[in-house]
């Protein structure tokens, strides 16, 4: 439908320009503000794939729990207002636009070259937590998720390893 | 008629290569970690639009683990962060070159 097309054009303008905005900004908390706002774009355009289950973690995991990391760690060095970084690399800031270009071109190309085989016709159920859990926690993918849990769990005591003062 | 796989495949692209020029050209480490979860971000697009077109569930839980991993990398890195901010007092990337040959 051109609805749909119309909708998804929308999402990933949105996307990319305050993708653009992210790496354009001078202020980190402008940064995190527009990286909040390209989270939530990726979130809608998985409903748009009828991942429901996966657009609610991503609001919940990436704009919630990591956006908040992210903030909190600029607000307790106090980065708010950086004295303007001097650069070294100009060279090197001239370059990479371009060369981002050349790479996104190359991509484009690839993806479009890419052999479309025979597609099964699409379903029409969504993808919730039932989905979800059935296959997360069935003889595939059970052990990954423990490996996780495992790894979570490290991460978790090597962050307090690193951040704290005097062990 | 619905939207083709290419159009979710070269939007993840573009988000991809904005992550990856942010990463090039900015100076300021915790700016560096937003453009790769930006990455991540677009490879998850990548792995749930490929498991919509083609009905398997497993793109789903891999988005599921990457983004597990997104989590426990922040958590490091800015655990990495505020430790070198603590011994330097600054933490602009070209002034950490201890490791520099």
């Amino acid at each position: 439908m051109t609805g749909q097309l119309l909708f998804f054009a929308f999402l990933a303008a949105v996307t990319i320009v305050c993708g653009i905005a992210m790496i354009l900004a001078d202020n980190p908390v402008r940064s995190a503000l527009y990286l909040v706002l390209v989270l939530f774009s990726v979130a809608l355009l998985f409903l748009t794939l009828h991942a429901v289950f996966i657009a609610a973690v991503q609001i919940i995991v990436y704009a919630g729990a990591i956006m908040v990391l992210f903030i909190f760690v600029i607000m307790l060095l106090n980065l708010g207002t950086p004295e303007r970084i001097v650069d070294r690399l100009k060279p090197q800031q001239a370059l990479g636009p371009v060369l981002g270009v050349v790479f996104v071109i190359l991509l484009a190309f690839i993806i479009s070259s890419l052999p479309t085989g025979k597609q099964p016709p699409l379903s029409n159920t969504l993808t919730g937590p039932f989905e979800i859990g059935m296959s997360l926690f069935t003889a595939n993918w059970i052990f990954p998720f423990e490996i996780v849990s495992i790894l979570l769990l490290v991460a978790a005591v090597g962050a307090v390893m690193l951040a704290k003062k005097r062990i | 008629m619905p939207i083709p796989l290419d159009y979710y495949l070269i939007l993840s692209a573009a988000l991809f290569t904005i992550g990856v020029v942010g990463v090039l050209i900015k100076r300021n480490p915790i700016v560096i970690f937003m453009c790769v979860e930006l990455m991540l971000n677009a490879v998850n697009l990548t792995f749930v639009a490929f498991s919509r077109y083609h009905n398997d569930i497993g793109g789903q839980m891999m988005v599921i683990f990457v983004m597990a991993v997104a989590a426990a990398e922040v958590a490091v890195g800015l655990g990495i962060l505020v430790s070198i901010f603590r011994n330097r007092a600054s933490i602009n990337v070209d002034e950490i070159d201890l490791m520099k040959g």
